[in-house]
């Protein structure tokens, strides 16, 4: 059996947009890894590429130059269809608007995932109320989001994102529309759901309130990782002397 | 996902009803106006239906429709008769007298003419009275509605008399006529004394129907008479055609409907369709979030037909039962009698919408097609 090492490896991965005079590069040539068992973080200024580049690493873009693999599979080998069925089997994702579909209760938008698959409506939906209750959620499964606050909300769908067991779990601004508290509920579920071995989660953030939960920090600017620390090597970021205020700054 | 695309159709109760009811608005009218149209039209014919005894009408070679006719030769009905293939043929007289009532009343009449001897070309059904009554002297069968518009307001009752061209008649019958293209009584009487009733000329035969032997089509038999006698012989469908064809190449009826129809067709359908395709355009984000997560385009696209395919068929569903409401309610007036929802048009007006939903769906799942799931990302 193959062992990965790691569950998302970038090397000089570069991405633009458009021809000629409209051309933008989004991604200046990436260097960027996150481990299996952690939790990575991507910041750094609006426009720097932090989108752009878990669009590519989830698969809904393709890049345009340098080497990615995901999960051990190099994406760019995939047909369209193997890339829907890969990102169905081993990505979940978490939106910073949440994404959940207005119409569908909380259970049913949480068996989203494992209904694409194919399960039956009802085994779907009786997993989701299970996860759901995990989540601290028992009592809202049948309400729909528009009565949900948002940390609420949003716990729903971390529970999306959760409920088929990914591999690998993208989060875009996971907690920038919620109060600390929410948004604090919210990644210590994330981090005691999903940061588990063989399976990772990487987070695109301006929240420097959460920056405590990073196992990793990348930072970019401009289309490159400028900076990269790790907890394990030190204190963590926010504790590290200097870099709160060098986060701060990449959050604003 | 069968469920889910159903839900997000639904879920928005204001723009699902808003999508349902701007489909079943246009099922309506378009239903309503091809409905009244075609049952118009086909009045134009209602006298020839009528006659249900003969299978072939014979008439003057320049005669192109029911309302225009010039009278033969009393000679033709033999020469008629005289066709191989010909099982029967007998007189049938048309002209249009004035009925005027005891109390002042008056009004132009239809007035059919029947064979003496055999009654033959006659209406089925009557109301009140027998047609057998029909030989006693001076005598009409009336339809209800001209009944009506004769003595307003009164019970229907045999007995009562008119006077036509000098002469007082007794209604001895009331028919179940097929309403006429103008809301005219229509009266029966023999073809004897019907000429008496509108005024003597030196010819009156209208026309001479007759029906073929066994073994003879109608088509063939009028084929056979009108090389025979030069004269102008139609089976009973190709006469009504005539009559029909007349009218829509002769009047403003088809431009009047036409537009009518057209702004309904446009109105309804553009309305259906802006109004999905909108409705698509703001779930995009959905759709989106539901191509990150893993859907597979063929099972969006899918959702989407299920979508369109749903709320159609509940519009269509309900303005057919809007428009069949109405012609049943309709179907009671006494100008309007006759006039019904025809599956023709029902037909018609379901693929209409078929065809909007399906462009509608189209477009909107191109836009779904071509978007970018990583447009989730960006707020």
């Amino acid at each position: 059996m193959q062992t990965i090492e790691r569950a998302v490896s970038c090397r000089d991965v570069k991405k633009h947009f458009g021809e000629g005079e409209a051309r933008i590069e989004a991604l200046r040539g990436v260097d960027f890894t996150a481990d299996f068992g952690e939790l990575s973080f991507l910041v750094g200024p609006s426009g720097c590429g932090k989108t752009t580049l878990i669009s590519v690493i989830a698969g809904l873009l393709r890049r345009t130059g340098g080497d990615l693999l995901v999960l051990g599979r190099r994406l760019d080998d995939l047909s369209d269809g193997e890339r829907v069925l890969f990102r169905r089997r081993n990505l979940g994702f978490v939106f910073q608007q949440y994404n959940l579909l207005p119409a569908l209760t909380a259970a049913e938008n949480v068996a989203v995932p494992l209904l694409a698959a194919g399960l039956a409506r009802r085994d779907a939906v009786e997993r989701s109320r299970a996860l759901l209750s995990r989540l601290g959620l028992g009592s809202r499964t049948a309400a729909l989001p528009g009565g949900l606050s948002g940390g609420q909300q949003q716990r729903v769908a971390l529970a999306r994102a959760l409920i088929h067991e990914p591999r690998l779990v993208v989060c875009d601004e996971p907690t920038a529309a919620l109060d600390h508290a929410s948004g604090d509920a919210v990644m210590r579920l994330l981090v005691d759901n999903a940061v588990q071995p063989g399976r990772a989660v990487v987070i695109v953030t301006h929240d420097s309130r959460v920056f405590h939960y990073a196992d990793s920090i990348a930072r970019m600017d401009d289309g490159r990782i400028v900076e990269v620390t790790h907890a394990d090597v030190g204190p963590p970021p926010l504790d590290r002397p200097g870099a709160h205020e060098s986060l701060k700054e990449v959050s604003l | 996902m069968n469920f889910v695309a159903l839900r997000m159709l639904t879920g928005d109760r204001a723009k699902y009803f808003g999508l349902v009811f701007a489909i079943a608005f246009c099922t309506f009218l378009l239903e309503n106006q091809t409905s009244i149209f075609a049952n118009i039209l086909n009045r134009t014919a209602s006298q020839i239906l009528d006659v249900t005894d003969a299978e072939v009408w014979v008439m003057d070679p320049q005669t192109e429709y029911w309302e225009q006719t010039k009278a033969l030769k009393d000679t033709d009905l033999n020469r008629v008769r005289g066709v191989p293939g010909v099982q029967w043929a007998v007189r049938l007289f048309k002209g249009n007298p004035v009925a005027r009532t005891r109390e002042g009343k008056f009004a132009a009449c239809f007035l059919v003419g029947l064979d003496d001897a055999t009654l033959a070309g006659a209406p089925r059904r009557m109301l009140m009275g027998s047609w057998d009554r029909l030989w006693e002297p001076d005598s009409v069968v009336v339809d209800k509605a001209g009944y009506i518009l004769l003595f307003p307001d009164e019970p229907l009752q045999l007995g009562r008399t008119l006077e036509m061209n000098d002469h007082k008649v007794t209604i001895v019958g009331i028919s179940d006529a097929s309403a006429p293209f103008v809301s005219l009584p229509v009266m029966h009487a023999r073809y004897s004394e019907a000429i008496d009733f509108l005024g003597r000329e030196r010819t009156q035969l209208s026309f001479v129907i007759a029906r073929p032997e066994a073994g003879v089509s109608p088509e063939e038999l009028t084929r056979r008479i009108a090389a025979q006698t030069s004269l102008r012989a139609r089976t009973t469908q190709e006469f009504k055609w005539d009559g029909i064809e007349y009218y829509l190449k002769n009047t403003g009826i088809p431009v009047n409907f036409g537009i009518t129809i057209s702004v309904a067709l446009v109105v309804g359908t553009v309305v259906a369709g802006q109004t999905f395709y909108l409705f698509t355009v703001e779930n995009l984000k959905q759709f989106g979030a539901l191509k990150a997560i893993g859907v597979a385009n063929s099972r969006l696209v899918g959702m989407i037909l299920l979508q369109a395919a749903s709320v159609a068929a509940l519009g269509f569903s309900i303005g057919t039962g809007m428009a069949a409401t109405f012609f049943e309610i309709t179907l009671r007036n006494l100008a309007t009698r006759g006039i019904v929802l025809m599956w023709q048009c029902v037909a018609l007006t379901g693929g209409c919408i078929l065809f909007v939903t399906l462009v509608a769906s189209l477009l909107s799942i191109r836009r779904v097609l071509v978007l970018e799931p990583a447009e989730v990302f960006r707020g």
